[in-house]
């Protein structure tokens, strides 16, 4: 996942060096930094933010190792998911166990249903649905593209999937 | 002027319209230099032929009020083996089972060291590495924008006006039918059914659309791709299709409240070549409704090129034909 955060620094040297020191510690992987140098807080420390990537079991070691060494924390954002798709099914998706299509894509970890739109025009007939996947990455995003549609074909659902480069895949 | 002594092997809807372009443009075809004489036209029943050039007005007019284009009873094959021309336009119905005539034609010319211009899609989807071989070897040229696309310039576009990139994908809509009936099924929020029987009744679909809304035209025209641009010795068995008979209108309303639209895309790059309905973006090149045909190249050098255009239709069609036989004889 992705984090960003708003940490206050004292004007003292090495304080940077200090605060970024935790996250390479923990595998984090560094995206930016920004360092308002000629800021200043209310109590007289310095802006910085950074946004860095970590697998979220690490996060909470890197605040703890940033308490220790005194850097105050202002504001944490974390967002995981950072990818939207779409996709368009159509067939008989509820008696198909439409509970069990959605878990095998949130069961992965790396992308989840977070919307569905369901259109069941009469009994007998098949349904439409319209499913949002967020996904971790765009590499993600599409496995778990192809996840659903190898779950859709045992199931005969027909699967309506955004162009390629839509995706942003070529 | 060069003279270019030419066979119309096919009278149907194609073959009339390079008729009918030959025609009409006439003066313009004599101020680059060409002079393209029909020699012979047969249909799948008759043959007109004479060496000084049939007379195209009266062949229209006989075709049209009697069915038949002229006395002789030769096949299109016997006129490609005696008559002595140099170029055979090649416009027989396509059979994607066996190639069908229009192979047998096209051999027969290469044997004959004729070139061929076709909008024929049969033999090229299911014999296209013994169909260049041949060509080769008969020291012909071989020309076949019409297959892909109607007048919408692909194969060209990729070969000659984009020479130097190498292209990495090409995706689009390439069968008008299926791009009208989901058009109007979004349009109406009607069913696939109701707005299959409004595109034959209009003449947009043929009375057995399999061929069309299933997907397999799109996958023939898929493989001339992949082969000619790719460099591939695919057929068309080669294409995993889905059609567009089980899209229904709800989908499509679905699709449009998220901001999309639902089209029979044909895709096609080194390691895949695919045909299905998919989701387009509203506000992407590829959304094109109606009935038009549109193609996305995706290019090293030059990023993503799109073309639109009709894809087919008699003089469309003909017109893709005549580019193609300007472009060999032009010096």
């Amino acid at each position: 996942m992705r984090v960003s955060m708003d940490i206050e620094l004292k004007d003292i040297p090495g304080q940077l060096l200090l605060a970024l020191k935790p996250v390479s510690e923990f595998k984090g992987n560094l995206i930016s930094v920004v360092h308002h140098h000629e800021k200043r807080t209310p109590r007289g420390t310095i802006p910085v933010q950074i946004v860095f990537e970590t697998k979220p079991e690490n996060l909470n070691n890197i605040i703890s190792k940033l308490e220790e060494s005194d850097i105050g924390i202002a504001r944490i954002d974390e967002k995981r998911y950072f990818e939207h798709g779409a996709v368009i099914l159509i067939g008989h998706i509820v008696h198909t166990d439409i509970q069990d299509t959605i878990d095998t894509i949130d069961n992965t970890g790396y992308a989840e249903v977070v919307d569905l739109n369901l259109s069941m025009p009469k009994i007998n007939t098949p349904s439409s649905a319209s499913l949002k996947i967020d996904a971790v990455s765009k590499a993600h995003l599409e496995s778990a593209i192809e996840l659903l549609k190898d779950i859709a074909s045992k199931k005969d659902l027909l699967v309506v999937e955004p162009i390629k480069s839509e995706l942003g895949v070529i | 002027m060069k003279t270019v002594r030419m066979s119309i092997i096919g009278f149907g809807a194609v073959g009339q319209g390079v008729a009918r372009v030959l025609i009409d443009k006439k003066e313009y075809l004599e101020a680059v230099g060409l002079d393209f004489r029909v020699v012979a036209i047969a249909d799948s029943r008759t043959a007109a032929i004479d060496k000084n050039g049939v007379d195209l007005t009266a062949i229209l007019y006989r075709k049209q009020t009697e069915g038949i284009v002229g006395p002789e009873k030769v096949t299109g094959l016997e006129i490609i083996k005696e008559i002595d021309h140099e170029l055979v336009i090649e416009t027989t119905p396509t059979d994607i089972v066996t190639g069908g005539a229009g192979l047998e034609n096209m051999l027969m010319a290469f044997k004959h060291g004729r070139d061929v211009v076709t909008s024929n899609k049969g033999p090229l989807a299911m014999k296209y590495a013994e169909l260049m071989e041949a060509a080769d070897e008969g020291d012909s040229r071989f020309r076949f924008e019409a297959t892909v696309g109607g007048a919408m310039p692909v194969l060209n576009l990729a070969k000659d006006a984009l020479a130097g990139n190498t292209i990495t994908n090409v995706e689009g809509i390439f069968n008008g039918t299926c791009n009208y009936i989901l058009s109007r099924m979004m349009e109406e929020h009607a069913p696939y059914d109701q707005m299959l029987a409004e595109a034959q009744e209009l003449g947009f679909a043929e009375t057995d659309p399999t061929y069309d809304v299933e997907g397999i035209d799109t996958a023939c025209k898929m493989v001339i791709l992949a082969n000619c641009i790719f460099g591939m010795n695919a057929t068309h068995e080669d294409v995993t299709v889905t059609g567009i008979t089980k899209i229904t209108p709800e989908a499509l309303l679905l699709a449009q409240n998220d901001g999309y639209v639902i089209k029979l895309i044909g895709e096609v790059n080194d390691s895949m070549i695919n045909v299905g309905p998919k989701l387009v973006p509203v506000d992407h090149p590829l959304a094109v409704g109606g009935s038009l045909n549109v193609a996305s190249l995706q290019t090293d050098l030059s990023g993503p090129v799109t073309v639109t255009g009709r894809g087919a239709g008699s003089i469309e069609t003909a017109s893709a034909i005549l580019s193609d036989m300007i472009s060999i004889y032009r010096e």
